[in-house]
């Protein structure tokens, strides 16, 4: 890592290494949970360490581009969470479950 | 001449086109007169051509387009006329022109009229094709293109098991020659870088190939020649050719496709001259030929047979001419026997036509008075192929046989005697047994003998007139017209050979007087044999020669032995190499090919669990994994 610019108080590694957790806490969550609803949770997870990234990158290179870019990503991912929700309707209406591993008519 | 050369064989391919696609629907019964028209076209334009090249000293070649053009390999499609094509043409569409209007009688009321008509067109303009060709490449073509047509119209009654084997024979075997042609084409390519006649014969009488190449050509060529003009060995398919209509045996099977072969030889004269060997071969199997199927004419019933087997005979006349370097003579018995032989197969067929479709002469006799002008016209015919004088058949026979003696090939000659003894004998019994004696058809059909209409009677009057004047365009010597306009096409083979014109002497009288006896005592045999009919004679001819009978009668058993050998092998072959080869080898492969893919997938298979989340780790771990390398290398 570079030198850490003057006015920041936490340096740039801690960002990085609370985003890796939150990264692979949402990762093992989408990995390993059967309820539909958990797996969005944990993808949103995912999204904000991506974007808890971004906005310690653009603090550390003071540049505001990346949080700018926070800014769409948080845009996006509601809108993901939204169109997510409805799949996630669609699904129970025609199951009556959430449970992912139940979900495997693609089975070769 | 350039301009119109080109009409000469493009008006009868019009007329097949416009026959075979409106014939059936529009044209219908009327499908005859396109055809006609069209050959009446061609015959006056060959007339005009014929004209123009008299005395010409060089061939005057008309390139219409460059055909194939691929390196060295240049060839044009051009026509060469000069005496010999002209006289040919005159042959074809001539003899056919004849034949077309006497097809308007007797397939008349055919259910595949315009087919007929379609097919002959076709066939007249590949054989235009074949005659006009300048170069070997395009003679090639039309020689294919006429082998077609003779498939097409031998198999005419395709619904007949029998029509159909014998257009499948006649293809088959004429294959076998003209594979030897085919490889004779490339061999001349290869030694001259050629393929013109022009250019391929300069190189020749320059002595630019060894003496082995030129028999190698020579050989090949004449392979083809034997398999179109049915020389023995390759003979079988032109009897089993009768299936075809009768208009179809005269023009195609008697006067000019059959002839195609003597043409190639006539043609390639300056390639034959200096390969004096295959000429000897030439010879040898024209003679042989000669003699072999005029023995198997006498055994024949069935009337068109008996001329099939006489075609053979005549064609083998032609070689031994060609042998002995008679190119002209040679050319002079073609255009005589196309006369004769389109006769008498045209009065072959009126008879049948007569008796309604009856072929087997023990079941005529007696006809002579019911239909005259056959009759007369027939026996007209039979005279000119038995060699009487002053037919046309006397004077090209004697010809053929005076050549063969002047060249020194004294058993050719006397071959060729005996031969015309049996011709004489073989052609009469037709006569004699179709004519003479008590009908022996059943009444019914004796109540309708009926003469047959005009444009078949037309026809055979013409041929009758061209069989009896015929033979004086050629007489011998310096006399001889023919001999003299087709000199400047056979000059340089003749100089290669070293034969000068002589002028005729006591022996050749000798020969002709010799020749005329013996045909007369062919005739007279046959007469005491089948109309005298001495109580014991017969039987005493039928003890004394009864086992060689059986062996004439079944033709040699030619065909018995290609069953046994030729034809079994390619048909034991093939289903060994079916059922070993291909049923294994090739069904193996592709069936191997598709159970590998099939065990693959199936193996694979339950990779695929449907579970989202699976392939998710998978994901998960190809990334980790390439991130790693991405990072650590």
């Amino acid at each position: 890592m570079g030198a850490t610019p003057a006015d920041m108080p936490i340096p740039v590694d801690w960002y990085l290494y609370l985003s890796a957790v939150l990264f692979l806490i949402g990762a093992a969550g989408v990995l390993t949970r059967r309820n539909l609803f958990i797996i969005l949770f944990s993808l949103e997870l995912m999204m904000n360490a991506v974007n808890l990234n971004l906005v310690g990158f653009s603090r550390f290179h003071e540049n505001l581009v990346g949080q700018n870019f926070v800014l769409f990503v948080m845009a996006v991912a509601a809108a993901e969470a939204a169109v997510g929700l409805a799949i996630a309707t669609a699904l129970f209406r025609n199951r009556q479950t959430l449970m992912v591993d139940l979900f495997d008519r693609m089975k070769g | 001449m350039e301009s119109y050369i080109w009409l000469i064989p493009v008006l009868p391919l019009a007329a097949f086109v416009v026959t075979l696609i409106f014939g059936r629907w529009w044209i219908k019964d009327s499908a005859h007169w396109l055809p006609i028209l069209a050959m009446l076209g061609s015959f006056g334009l060959s007339i005009a051509a014929f004209i123009q090249v008299r005395g010409a000293e060089e061939p005057v070649v008309v390139e219409l387009w460059r055909w194939f053009s691929v390196g060295s390999f240049q060839v044009p499609f051009a026509f060469q006329v000069d005496q010999l094509s002209a006289v040919m043409l005159l042959v074809v569409t001539g003899v056919g022109l004849l034949i077309f209007i006497y097809s308007r009688g007797y397939m008349r009321g055919d259910s595949g009229y315009y087919r007929f008509f379609a097919y002959m067109s076709l066939f007249a303009f590949s054989m235009l094709l074949l005659v006009l060709a300048g170069n070997y490449l395009l003679l090639y073509f039309g020689w294919e293109a006429v082998g077609l047509c003779s498939y097409y119209l031998i198999g005419y009654y395709y619904h007949k098991p029998e029509a159909a084997a014998a257009g499948k024979k006649a293809f088959i075997v004429n294959r076998v020659g003209d594979f030897g042609f085919g490889l004779g084409v490339m061999l001349i390519f290869v030694t001259f870088g050629t393929l013109d006649y022009v250019g391929v014969f300069e190189q020749v009488v320059a002595g630019s190939a060894g003496q082995g190449v030129l028999i190698g050509i020579a050989l090949l060529l004449f392979m083809g020649a034997m398999g179109k003009s049915a020389q023995f060995p390759l003979h079988v398919w032109l009897p089993d050719a009768m299936e075809g209509p009768t208009p179809v045996s005269a023009l195609i099977h008697a006067a000019t496709m059959v002839t195609a072969g003597v043409y190639l030889v006539a043609r390639s004269s300056v390639i034959f001259a200096s390969a004096p060997s295959a000429l000897l071969v030439v010879g040898a199997i024209g003679t042989f030929t000669a003699i072999f199927a005029a023995v198997i004419g006498i055994c024949q019933k069935d009337i068109k047979k008996v001329l099939a087997y006489s075609t053979v005979s005549q064609l083998g006349y032609m070689f031994m001419a060609l042998g002995v370097g008679a190119w002209a003579i040679a050319i002079f018995h073609l255009v005589t026997h196309a006369f004769f032989k389109a006769l008498l197969f045209l009065g072959a067929g009126s008879v049948i036509h007569s008796v309604g479709g009856e072929q087997d002469m023990d079941k005529m006799g007696g006809l002579a008075k019911r239909i005259p002008v056959t009759y007369y016209t027939l026996v007209a015919g039979a005279l000119a192929l038995s060699g009487i004088f002053p037919f046309a058949g006397f004077w090209s026979k004697d010809d053929i046989l005076g050549a063969v003696w002047r060249d020194g090939k004294y058993v050719f000659w006397a071959v060729g005697l005996i031969a015309a003894f049996i011709t004489a004998f073989y052609t009469f019994r037709m006569i004699f047994m179709t004519f003479f004696g008590k009908p022996r058809m059943d009444e019914e059909t004796e109540k309708h003998v009926h003469e047959s209409p005009w444009s078949m009677i037309v026809p055979l009057v013409v041929l009758a007139v061209a069989s009896l004047l015929g033979g004086f365009l050629g007489l011998p010597g310096e006399l001889g017209a023919i001999q003299r306009f087709l000199e400047p096409v056979f000059a340089p083979a003749n100089a290669i050979l070293g034969i000068e014109e002589q002028s005729l002497t006591a022996i050749d009288y000798a020969l002709m007087v010799a020749s005329l006896i013996v045909a007369m005592m062919g005739i007279a045999f046959a007469w005491l044999l089948y109309v005298r009919r001495p109580a014991d004679l017969p039987q005493f001819f039928g003890a004394l020669f009864r086992p060689a009978y059986k062996v004439v009668y079944n033709k040699f058993y030619i065909d018995e032995f290609y069953a046994a050998t030729v034809v079994r092998l390619a048909v034991d072959g093939s289903r060994w190499v079916w059922h070993r080869f291909d049923e294994h080898v090739i069904d193996g492969a592709a069936h191997g090919v598709a159970w590998l893919w099939q065990r693959a997938g199936s193996g694979l298979r339950p990779l695929q669990t449907g579970r989202v989340q699976n392939y998710l780790l998978g994901m998960f771990i190809g990334v980790f994994v390439i991130v790693t390398l991405v990072i650590f290398l």
